[in-house]
């Protein structure tokens, strides 16, 4: 287990500082005009361009601006967008609202692809199975910009069932449909890998052993074949994660719930470089630390690895 | 030793046995991609998606084959007049012809999807057989890459790219979106690449043909490359389609095609706004961009179900 | 431990005085998309408490198959049981609802299985699987459970049982994990055990070690015990019967001393014939000629005719040699059994 930790942290720092160079490359490297480029096209003023050569440190080496923009995101300063308010205090007010949408979404695929999978994988073959096969294909397909708009359009408007927006205090209810929306992206893996595991599983011999131990046929599945089952699906969590993320910036968008992804959303319009930058890199830096958890989480499933 | 297994076991037609008087056809020498053609000619998915890929690559090619109407030719008159003879999807909030729009909407997806596959498909190609062949530092500096790749969430790293590569004001952004699509979406082919070679390096076959001197270049052409073509076609199929909905997903957010051109994701993203009033101009491309994306995912997956029959 | 036990009454009409255990005639198919596998076919035999009963055949021979059809734990479909009689105690527990026959398995009849790594469920801790019987079966608590399991791992001989309980299936060696199947198996006191190549998957030394442990415990509680298995050798020492198992049927059925001294039937000479003896060293190694025959295809008549060296024409005509009865409690399904056993 400790060796397996330690590896994992090890990876996870490469990564970590990889991905965050990359974020930090694409949006500084060789840019003629890095300022006009965070502006985008519109004219930044005198006073502008000196904040953000200072803020960016623009006048140095590249690679010591790396240092000052990681130094940053590890405190917690992530400067100020070009509307001058703080990215930080942005990102605090936009977090919880997100945290919410993101969570009931998880929650809400983990529950309805396991159960599915798993009674797609006991009666593999027939037709609950087979509609569900390509229900999740549609899904795989249905590309976010078509599941959100077309969700709100047929639930939130023509039908009235869920309210079509809603606001940074949300109730669940109101925040339902989004979050559907947003599940259904990860609900077609999960589903997909729930059901191969559990199909794998049930050809396992520790099956045939909990049979002849006399228990019961949902105990031998629900007990037995899931947890084995889970497994894998428990790493597609982190992964899924980063799918979430996307669709959480078009869903909020379309449900114009003031979240993070909403902002993201906002900011690529009014083109405000700096909020774009420092709200993505701070999703990376969460998707990443998640996905550390997830597959520590991995380790304590599988009694194999922790004893490693 | 359990007998469900040695029963198949069994089955195989061995020496020694008396010859089988049992449902075995034999009539024909098999091949893999023999099995599995004749596999997929039977699935229903198969020939559905086939039919729509076609359709939308020929309304593509030549849009005028299905309208007569210029897209472009909008009269602020007709906005969000309902379907009529002439206008069959009705008119958009700019008074465009919605189906026009939805019609041409195809050829940049088409474009950008093909084009960026294709980029991410060469350099999947290239980094996996390397990194599968040589090995060594090589193979650990690639896969490093790749893990790296992966720890950013595709739509967020396709944002911070593609706003670097379309700052030019006057593009209309189809290759600032293709090169952002290609550059980040290689991961998957270069890993399916980099094991197909791992493990057809090993077989003796490949082992025989090295030791006889072949060329790695040679080696791979001839002999890894035919062995992992399946799965690398499957992994394309499939990303053409989401390469597809990413375009339209990041023309959406504004960060893909822009200026005039005509995308699914534009369409959608204006429409979206006034779905209160006019359903209509949000409904049609989003149907359009999900059976396209529909028909290269089924696609995609009806070939791998054909190739690998133990999935299901 | 004691016969007649209090959780006899879990199948109603079950008879004390009856016999322990009789397979009467069973055939079992699996329906396949290839055709239809006949993996036994007419299968005959009787155990009685305190016995031990080898099913001897080769891989493919139906003996798995006999078993799982026995504790009700075939795969089905593909397989199904297309007639005959699993009696227990008088009770044929084919015509026995689900929920009954659920009960009788680690009750009555229980099984351990060949490769105990694959066996036991690598995600629970030995204890956790052992507790779980007491716990669905007799209602305990956590505690007890635990306690039993504990109790149980001790009476299988494993060192330290108190920690090790709360190890994983692959921390213990594979002596020590079929020790644990074991422990399991016996855990609800069954009647019946069934073990399936119990001994094929370890070590030689460790081997020994298990079937000793394996006769103690069955005669300590009287148990009937059926011992399938491929290895001639392992038979001779702890069986007291031996049915001989070939495509599907049992060819023939004799106590130990009478099959290793004078084999009735064709298949158990050459099986005999194939084993390695010390006395013939430098000689060449006898093997049966030709493969067992494909389930889907079993040649007419005897389905041995084609690999043996007695057959002659009635042999390769229907209907099948029936048993003879070659001597009291001794039966061949062979025309020739005489001239097998006269050579």
């Amino acid at each position: 287990m400790f060796r397996y930790i330690v590896r994992r942290l090890l990876q996870m720092v490469l990564t970590f500082f990889g991905a965050t160079f990359v974020v930090f490359a694409l949006t500084f490297a060789n840019q003629d005009d890095p300022l006009q480029a965070l502006a985008g096209e519109r004219p930044i003023t005198e006073s502008q361009r000196l904040a953000l050569t200072e803020r960016y440190h623009l006048d140095e080496p590249f690679l010591t601006q790396y240092w000052y923009y990681m130094k940053g995101l590890l405190t917690g300063d992530l400067g100020t967008s070009l509307t001058g308010q703080k990215i930080g205090d942005m990102l605090v007010n936009a977090w919880p609202v997100t945290m919410r949408l993101a969570l009931i979404a998880i929650v809400l695929a983990v529950v309805i692809s396991v159960t599915a999978g798993v009674y797609s994988a006991i009666r593999r073959g027939g037709a609950f199975d087979n509609i569900t096969l390509f229900l999740t294909l549609v899904l795989l397909a249905m590309p976010i910009v078509v599941l959100a708009p077309m969700a709100q359009l047929l639930f939130g408007i023509q039908l009235g069932w869920f309210p079509p927006t809603a606001t940074r205090d949300a109730s669940l209810y109101a925040l339902f449909l989004p979050a559907l929306v947003l599940a259904t992206l990860a609900i077609a893996t999960e589903l997909r890998v729930t059901r191969t595991s559990v199909v794998e599983n049930l050809r396992a011999d520790y099956v045939r052993t909990a049979r002849a131990k006399g228990l019961t046929g949902r105990r031998v599945i629900w007990v037995h074949v899931l947890r084995n089952s889970l497994i894998p699906v428990v790493t597609l969590i982190g992964v899924d994660l980063g799918g979430l993320m996307s669709g959480a910036i078009v869903t909020e968008k379309i449900f114009n719930i003031p979240g993070v992804g909403f902002n993201i959303a906002r900011a690529i319009s009014t083109e405000d470089g700096p909020l774009v930058v420092g709200f993505v890199s701070i999703l990376v830096i969460i998707f990443l630390v998640v996905n550390l958890v997830v597959d520590l989480l991995y380790a304590a499933l599988d009694p194999r690895i922790r004893y490693e | 030793m359990s007998d469900p297994t040695s029963i198949t076991a069994v089955e195989a037609p061995g020496a020694g046995v008396p010859a089988p008087t049992g449902p075995v056809k034999t009539d024909k020498p098999r091949s893999l991609a023999g099995d599995a053609w004749n596999d997929l000619r039977k699935r229903p998915v198969f020939w559905i998606s086939i039919v729509l890929v076609a359709v939308i690559l020929l309304m593509a090619a030549w849009p005028t084959l299905f309208t007569s109407i210029d897209p472009r030719a909008c009269t602020l008159a007709n906005q969000h007049k309902g379907p009529s003879g002439s206008a069959y999807f009705g008119y958009d909030f700019q008074g465009c012809d919605v189906y026009a729009k939805t019609i041409y909407g195809a050829q940049n997806s088409i474009i950008v999807g093909a084009l960026s596959t294709l980029l991410s498909g060469v350099i999947g190609l290239v980094f996996g057989l390397a990194a599968g062949y040589y090995g060594g530092w090589l193979d650990a500096v690639l896969s490093r890459g790749i893990d790296i790749m992966l720890g950013i969430p595709f739509l967020l790293g396709a944002i911070v790219l593609s706003s670097r590569l379309a700052a030019d004001p006057n593009s209309d952004g189809v290759l600032a979106v293709t090169m952002t699509l290609g550059l980040l979406t290689w991961t998957s082919a270069a890993r399916v690449m980099r094991s197909a070679v791992i493990s057809s390096k090993n077989q003796d076959y490949v082992a025989a043909g090295r030791m006889l001197g072949a060329t790695p270049a040679r080696l791979m052409l001839r002999h890894i490359l035919p062995n992992s073509i399946a799965s690398f076609i499957v992994i394309l199929t499939i990303l053409l389609g989401t390469n597809i909905a990413s375009e339209a997903t990041l023309s959406f957010l504004g960060v893909g095609l822009k200026g005039d051109a005509i995308s699914w994701g534009i369409s959608i993203s204006e429409a979206s706004r006034y779905a209160r009033v006019a359903p209509g101009p949000l409904v049609y491309p989003s149907l359009f961009l999900a059976a396209t994306v529909l028909a290269f995912i089924m696609l995609g997956d009806a070939i791998r179900d054909a190739f690998d029959p133990k999935l299901r | 431990m004691t016969v007649t036990k209090a959780h006899i009454d879990v199948l109603p009409g079950a008879d004390p005085r009856a016999p322990l255990l009789e397979v009467n005639d069973l055939h079992v198919e699996f329906r396949t998309q290839y055709g239809v596998a006949k993996a036994v076919n007419g299968a005959n035999f009787r155990l009685a408490a305190g016995e031990t009963l080898a099913i001897l055949g080769e891989s493919g021979c139906g003996k798995s198959v006999t078993a799982q059809a026995i504790m009700g734990i075939l795969d089905s479909p593909p397989g199904f049981i297309t007639k005959g009689q699993i009696k227990y105690r008088g009770v044929d527990l084919l015509g026995v609802a689900e929920e009954q026959r659920r009960k009788v398995r680690a009750n009555q009849i229980a099984m351990i299985f060949q490769d105990a790594l694959s066996a036991l469920n690598p995600v629970y801790t030995v204890g956790f699987q052992l507790a779980e019987l007491f716990r669905i079966h007799r209602g305990m608590s956590r505690k007890d459970a635990k306690k039993r399991a504990i109790e149980l791992l001790d009476q299988v001989k494993i060192p330290a049982a108190k920690t090790r309980v709360d190890d994983y299936p692959h921390q213990f060696s594979g002596g020590m994990r079929q020790r644990v199947m074991i422990a399991m198996a016996l855990a609800l006191d069954p009647e019946v055990l069934i073990a399936d190549e119990p001994t094929t998957a370890l070590d030689v030394t460790v081997q020994a070690q298990i079937m000793g442990l394996l006769a103690d415990l069955q005669k300590q509680r009287n148990m009937g015990l059926i011992l399938i298995t491929h290895d001639m050798g392992v038979v001779a020492d702890v069986a007291d019967r031996i049915s001989v198992m070939y495509a599907g049927k049992v060819v023939e059925e004799a106590g130990v001393y009478d099959i290793y001294s004078r084999p009735a039937h064709p298949y158990t000479r050459a099986l005999l014939e194939s084993i390695p003896r010390l006395d013939m060293k430098g000689q060449q190694l006898n093997v049966i000629q030709g493969l067992p025959p494909a389930l889907t295809s079993i040649p007419q008549g005897c389905a041995f005719n084609p690999r043996c060296r007695f057959a002659k024409d009635p042999c390769r005509q229907d209907p099948a040699p029936p048993a003879y009865a070659v001597a009291p409690q001794r039966t061949a399904r062979c025309h020739f059994f005489r001239e097998v056993l006269g050579e």
